[in-house]
């Protein structure tokens, strides 16, 4: 009795579906993304339903947390800490992603000519990219904000500029890669044109591990903005949670609350955003998690 | 005279997503000093992990031994403790594997890696150990040993690798030599020439070979005795030439008309390519009380669909596990 | 022979590298709406268009840019690089005042982030679900997660503050006295909280790649073969499986420098490590372009010279890289 069968041995699922099932039996990263979106959904409607301003004075100076009915406390000059923190919430996740989206068009673009091209145009790229890897990062954008100005965009401007090379770098491999493999071969032996073969060929390829560094670059940009504005190199009409831990910082002998607060704020963000995206790459790199 | 390796009813169970199956069921052989035995089989019919627990290298938390015994030269080797195995392992057993290109250390040179078995085991000196690994490289017949003792593996070919490999295999002059699948990575002429070595080396040391691997052509070259594997059991035992010209189970005579024939004359009609039908049943499906390959067989019962056939013995050893054995055609 | 070729390639690189820089950074303050003229006009409290003017002419401001440009690099590779209004002394002096702090903070860093890093990575790769595993995972994601500045500043308010195990800022004690090793010990104790709070980032990233790259190396067919050969344990791990997993480790750590630099910015500001850190910040805000000038620069030469010894280590331990040149 010969085995006579015409259904597929193995089910098929699509893709997507499966990176689903992995992410979503990933628990931690699950709690990053609810975690996530109630800081989003705090970003997005906290102003409405504490509509105290942040920048009022509204207290006594460094009225701890929970008394005389402020959530959060008061910072150094009676402002409400709440209020603060919601507001600089918006701040944050608005450059956080503005400045990823910079980071990744340059990088994609940048890695996805050097890794396609060959010859003088990958030279000149992969020089580009060693002088940027080599300046250094923060200093420059200090430079950057203090020279034209801490306006939100030329400070997100200036995050991009200086933290596409990951994405670069990562493009260009997985370029490299999937241009030898034989599917690409048989498109441009059929003649498709250039443009159309990278972006419409290999790029959708090339996908997962660039969009697992995206998603971890809205955290690190978030970490550099943070980094700039306690520094004070930011929009003074603006709240932002680094600014925060600025300012009070010399009265941390006074109240440390002031500081640890805003601090808490940014970890919890950047760490919800590290475990979607720890996630993400389990997800999408099966390969690795099968050991 | 007693069997240097004797392997009574062992069971390897492997943990899967799936639960606990029994990658080998019960499977019983014996062998000699001085003999090659060849293990064949299509992939994930376990011979490979009869091998790994014969050096007691099942990995660690997935595979383990759940029953029966492996004597060697009159010790249980599933009662050994760890520190008496790793004194059997590259000493009095050895192992080489599929993976020319990557079962070299990629950060030490040939020469030490082989000099370390030397060391480790017979306690020479540096000096002793390292011109000993030079006269290995000699006797794998690589050329100019003096100079590519210091070679990095990543600056030699393949087959230049394997033979790096059976000499650290062989440097201390073990009774028996496992090899799983040797050649099937290297072009075929590396393979020939790999096997002339194989039968060379054995020839000048008496060292026991057990062969493992899928093709059927390897085996005719290289072993006097065979067991054909199928799905963790054994479906037939005997002498190569006896086999090859008698199989005895539906399975072995598939695979033997498997192998497609060259014929001397271009021209001349040829014999049809067969395959066996269906494919080699899941690790899921290992273990059930019947025989396993009747999904796929041509003669086919309704006895074989509900009971595991016992092993029937004919002459010169030759055994078969199947309910039609005697009348195999 | 092929090791000094090699040598010479990569010491041009660099040199053309910082040139690049220089360029760069030039062109971008000379972009930029006003320069140092108006701040000095701006300390002096106003001054009309005339005295601006003439001391525009007096600093060579008034020249076409190239000139500009091709004058100070002339000016730097004969190792002058300006003179800082601000602070009223050459800018090479003032940079190599503040250098060896910083220089000691990021090496520090990196060099105890590597080592606990691998040292933690191994250790948790033998066993990946044991408690000192989740433990590396927990405390990669905090180090990597938190602001380094934060980290710093808990740090100082938990170490210095509540327990006072460690002095508040800077980087000596000048009421110290004694020979070498008095104020060996006192900077190392002032040395602790920053170089901690900076390390704590790398430390989170380099455990995890050990560790990883240790799995995968513990699994890899050549310890295979090494136990096939009936090696003891300890060998099996520590000589074969090791040395393979330090390279990618290594290779990470070196791709590091510009962010261990820019980190160390940050640290040094919160606890007033006496830095370059803090002199880039205040001549930032001043508009001191020479002396910004001189910071970038050299910062970019730190991380150029740690991505050199990087490479030069890397060789050492995976002779793969020796062939490749």
């Amino acid at each position: 009795m010969t085995h006579q069968n015409n259904d597929p041995i193995v089910q098929a699922q699509s893709p997507l579906s499966e990176a689903w099932d992995m992410f979503i039996r990933n628990y931690a990263a699950v709690a990053g993304l609810i975690i996530l979106a109630l800081i989003i959904i705090g970003a997005a409607f906290g102003p409405t339903l504490y509509p105290t301003d942040p920048f009022e004075m509204v207290w006594s100076p460094f009225t701890p947390p929970g008394v005389d009915g402020f959530i959060l406390g008061t910072d150094y000059l009676g402002r409400d800490l709440l209020s603060q923190i919601i507001y600089g919430a918006r701040v944050t996740l608005i450059i956080g992603l503005s400045a990823a989206i910079v980071t990744v068009v340059i990088g994609v673009t940048i890695g996805a000519l050097a890794g396609f091209h060959r010859g003088l145009i990958e030279e000149i790229l992969m020089r580009i990219t060693e002088f940027f890897q080599v300046l250094p990062t923060l200093l420059f954008s200090m430079v950057i904000v203090a020279l034209f100005g801490a306006s939100l965009p030329m400070i997100t401007l200036a995050i991009g500029v200086v933290s596409w090379t990951a994405v670069a770098r990562i493009t260009r491999a997985e370029f490299l890669r999937i241009r030898e493999l034989e599917y690409v071969m048989a498109s441009r032996a059929s003649g498709t044109s250039n443009w159309k073969l990278m972006f419409f060929v290999i790029l959708p390829n090339a996908l997962p591990p660039i969009i697992v560094q995206s998603a971890l670059m809205v955290g690190s940009a978030i970490l550099f903005e943070a980094g700039l504005s306690f520094l004070g190199l930011t929009d003074p009409n603006v709240i932002s949670w680094g600014q925060i831990i600025g300012s009070n910082r010399q009265y941390i002998l006074e109240s440390s609350f002031t500081v640890t607060i805003p601090g808490l704020a940014i970890f919890i963000t950047v760490l919800a955003i590290s475990l979607v995206g720890d996630g993400l790459n389990d997800a999408l790199n099966p390969k690795l998690r099968q050991r | 005279m007693a069997p240097l390796l004797k392997v009574e009813n062992l069971r390897i169970e492997l943990k899967t997503r799936a639960g606990i199956a029994p990658v080998i069921d019960d499977l019983s052989f014996e062998l000699g000093q001085n003999e090659s035995l060849s293990f064949v089989g299509e992939s994930g019919c376990g011979k490979s992990m009869t091998a790994l627990a014969i050096m007691g290298l099942l990995p660690d938390r997935i595979g383990r031994i759940a029953s029966g015994k492996i004597i060697f030269d009159g010790e249980d080797l599933t009662t050994a403790t760890e520190a008496r195995l790793r004194q059997i392992r590259g000493n009095d057993i050895s192992m080489i594997f599929q993976e020319p290109m990557t079962s070299l250390n990629p950060v030490y040179t040939i020469g030490e890696q082989i000099a370390e078995v030397l060391r480790h085991h017979q306690n020479l000196g540096k000096i002793a150990a390292h011109n000993a690994a030079i006269d290995l490289l000699n006797a794998v017949r690589i050329p100019n040993p003096k100079s590519r003792v210091n070679d990095y593996p990543f600056q030699m070919s393949g087959g230049q690798r394997q033979r790096v490999m059976i000499a650290i295999a062989l440097a201390c002059r073990p009774k028996i030599l496992i090899a799983d699948e040797p050649t099937t990575a290297l072009d075929v002429t590396v393979q020939a020439q790999i096997f002339d070595l194989l039968r060379d080396l054995r020839r000048q040391t008496g060292t026991s070979i057990i062969m493992i691997t899928h093709d059927m052509g390897a085996v005719a070259e290289m072993a006097e005795r065979m067991i054909v594997m199928y799905a963790g059991r054994k479906a037939e035992e005997g002498p190569v030439r006896q086999i090859i010209n008698n199989a005895r189970h539906p399975y072995t005579r598939g695979l033997i008309s498997c192998v497609p024939h060259l014929m001397s004359d271009p021209s001349a009609e040829r014999k049809e390519l067969t395959e066996i039908p269906g494919i080699v049943p899941s690790l899921q499906a290992f273990g059930k009380a019947q025989c396993l390959f009747s999904e796929r067989c041509g003669l086919a019962s309704e006895r074989c669909l509900t009971e595991r056939p016992p092993e029937i013995v004919f002459e010169n050893a030759h055994k078969s596990s199947c309910w039609h054995a005697r009348n195999p055609k | 022979m092929d090791f000094m070729r090699v040598i010479t390639t990569r010491l041009f690189y660099a040199v053309i590298l910082l040139l690049a820089v220089l360029v760069l950074n030039f062109t971008l303050m000379h972009l930029a709406p006003g320069d140092v003229v108006d701040t000095i006009a701006q300390s002096m409290g106003g001054a009309d268009a005339e005295v601006l003017e003439k001391i525009r002419i007096e600093y060579g401001l008034d020249k076409p840019f190239l000139v500009q440009l091709g004058a100070y690099i002339g000016r730097v590779l004969s190792f002058d690089l300006g003179y800082s209004f601000y602070y009223n002394l050459p800018v090479t002096d003032l940079i190599l005042q503040r250098l060896p702090a910083t220089v000691l903070l990021v090496f520090a860093a990196q060099i105890l982030a590597m080592i606990i890093g691998v040292v933690l990575g191994v250790i948790s790769a033998r066993r990946p679900n044991g408690i000192l595993s989740n433990f590396v995972t927990f405390f990669a994601l905090f180090g990597y997660s938190a602001p380094v500045f934060w980290t710093g500043i808990l740090l100082l308010i938990a170490f210095s503050l509540n327990i006072q195990w460690f002095p508040v800022a800077g980087m000596r004690d000048v009421t110290v006295e004694g020979g070498f090793w008095i104020h060996f010990i006192d900077v190392l104790r002032h040395l602790v909280l920053p170089v901690v709070s900076l390390a704590s980032i790398f430390l989170a990233l380099y455990s995890r790649l050990a560790r990883a790259t240790m799995m995968e190396t513990l699994g890899s067919d050549y310890v295979r073969t090494a136990k096939a050969k009936g090696l003891p344990d300890r060998q099996v791990v520590y000589k074969h499986a090791l040395k393979n997993a330090l390279a990618p480790v290594i290779t990470l750590a070196g791709l590091q420098f510009s962010a261990v630099v820019s980190g160390a910015v940050l640290v040094e500001t919160v606890f007033a490590w006496p830095g370059l850190g803090t002199l880039a910040f205040q001549s930032i805000l001043a508009r001191d372009t020479p002396t910004i000038l001189g910071i970038l620069f050299f910062s970019a030469l730190m991380v150029i010279i740690g991505n050199l010894l990087t490479d030069f280590v890397l060789r050492l331990v995976d002779p793969r890289m020796r062939a490749r040149g």
